[in-house]
């Protein structure tokens, strides 16, 4: 009777075997969570690179060098003359220039840390106070992807759907509803 | 006019039985509407009326059936339009995540949808309906605007949701359906063989989502809309009298790349993968974010998922 018991339970363990196919299909339903996230992949999603267009400059601004290269840097909060077409809303009032921008090297932006980074990886600068958006960008889930679904992505920087300066998302004139069931035929 | 009484015309020769004159005369008449079937049909149209279900295809067969979709398509559209079959891959369940917190129900996806997707432009069928809702009603679609139109969006107030399949794990679409035109694919995807479809709609009303459409006129598109690179079980040109519905863009998503709505989401809301893949962005929304599937009580298990991503 024990033996044919065990017969039994070797049995439905090939048979339970053999089913792996489906549980791999239930793979998704069955995780639990907050389980997944974990340091591990972050530094993966680090190593590999964000496929970025290139920064969307106003037509003639960069590099900014030339025009700032013969330039002394003035720090002073000031009404800008060359610049008055950009007003701030972004963040509390006393924002400033070279919260960003670097005031000795135009063509690069500068991180609290004090290390440099170019206008086309402007995500670092961002990621410093919106951390909880950039690591969702990182991993894809923030901001727009196109590309492929299992391969090369395109990413976008921050900057091509906010701008900087303001960051708010712009509203935009909707597509034409549908028509009603009466209207068609 | 002279009467002919029944007895004086006999039906068959005295050397028959009845029955034997019955049974030639209704070979007779059944031979020549074969014939004339035959005569009045081209070939082509011979050979889709004969069509077997697409599952009980061979390798062979289901190229010749390409060809001749692919030939009458490009004839009628007068540019190159190709079929292609592409199966599904293994190891692969799509899935599909959409962000509540950042839809602003601009409608983009709806028309990149019908171009991609060669809807009926005229009687109008969209696959995907964007749903304005009240902020602080919540989310109840009894109660919902397909119908909205404004200067600018979001309304104040107001959220978007947009419904399409939802590609249910346990879709009542296929269950009802007569004849088995309409199945779930081993990658998730339930799609529909239009030339098998019988257009009796049980479909559209068992489907909680209002995900299926009727092509209740002649489809039209204009000939330099049409999309040329279609899937058999997706958006080819669809016959009036059939259901359609959306497929993940099945022709695209089996080639690697994201549907259409996903790409032309200007908000980024609209995310797609591989639910098999735990570095997959729709796993990492459905581990991370808070989401709900709709009508969940329904059991329909959908692998389309609504999420915060704030």
């Amino acid at each position: 009777m024990h033996r044919l018991s065990v017969l039994v339970a070797f049995g439905l363990f090939v048979w339970v075997s053999a089913c792996g196919g489906n549980h791999e299909r239930a793979a998704y339903l069955r995780t639990a969570p907050g389980v997944a996230p974990s340091g591990a992949r972050e530094d993966a999603a680090d190593a590999k690179d964000f496929p970025v267009p290139p920064p969307p400059f106003s037509e003639g601004v960069f590099p900014c060098s030339q025009c700032h290269a013969d330039m002394t840097p003035d720090l002073e909060v000031r009404d800008l003359g060359e610049h008055d077409g950009i007003e701030l809303h972004h963040g509390p009032r006393d924002r400033w220039c070279f919260d960003c921008h670097n005031p000795d090297n135009r063509d690069m932006l500068r991180l609290a840390s004090g290390r440099l980074v170019p206008f086309s990886e402007s995500y670092r600068l961002c990621g410093q106070c919106h951390g909880d958006k950039y690591r969702d960008w990182r991993m894809g889930v923030h901001g727009k992807r196109s590309g492929e679904w299992n391969g090369k992505k395109q990413y976008l920087l921050c900057a091509h759907c906010h701008n900087p300066h303001a960051p708010r998302f712009k509203p935009l004139a909707p597509l034409p509803p549908p028509k009603r069931p009466d209207e068609i035929l | 006019m002279t009467e002919h009484p029944k007895t004086e015309a006999p039906l068959s020769s005295p050397a028959e039985s009845p029955e034997e004159a019955a049974a030639t005369r209704r070979h007779f008449l059944q031979g020549m509407a074969a014939t004339a079937f035959v005569a009045a049909c081209s070939p082509l149209e011979r050979e889709a009326f004969f069509q077997r279900h697409f599952k009980e295809l061979n390798k062979d067969e289901l190229a010749r059936v390409l060809a001749r979709l692919s030939q009458g398509y490009s004839e009628r559209f007068h540019k190159q339009v190709t079929v292609s079959a592409e199966p599904a891959a293994s190891g692969v369940l799509f899935g599909y995540a959409l962000d509540l917190s950042r839809c602003i129900g601009c409608r983009r996806c709806v028309y990149a949808c019908v171009e991609e997707n060669n809807q009926s432009r005229d009687p109008q069928i969209h696959w995907i309906t964007v749903l304005e809702m009240e902020k602080a009603g919540g989310v109840d679609v009894m109660h919902a605007n397909a119908y909205y139109d404004a200067d600018e969006v979001p309304r104040p107030g107001h959220f978007y949701m947009p419904v399409q399949c939802q590609q249910c794990e346990h879709p009542p679409c296929v269950k009802v359906c007569p004849v088995q035109a309409t199945w779930q694919d081993a990658d998730g995807i339930v799609v529909v063989d239009y030339n098998w479809c019988i257009g009796c709609r049980c479909c559209m009303s068992a489907c909680p989502y209002g995900a299926r459409h009727f092509n209740w006129g002649e489809p039209t598109i204009a000939d330099a809309e049409v999309n040329p690179e279609t899937h058999y079980l997706g958006n080819r040109p669809r016959p009036r009298g059939v259901v359609e519905k959306c497929t993940f863009c099945v022709q695209r998503v089996r080639n690697g790349r994201y549907p259409a709505c996903v790409e032309v989401c200007p908000v980024g809301a609209r995310k797609f993968g591989n639910l098999l893949d735990p570095t997959s962005e729709v796993r990492y929304v459905i581990e991370n974010k808070r989401v709900f599937i709709l009508k969940e009580e329904l059991g329909t298990s959908p692998k389309f998922f609504y999420f915060y991503g704030v």
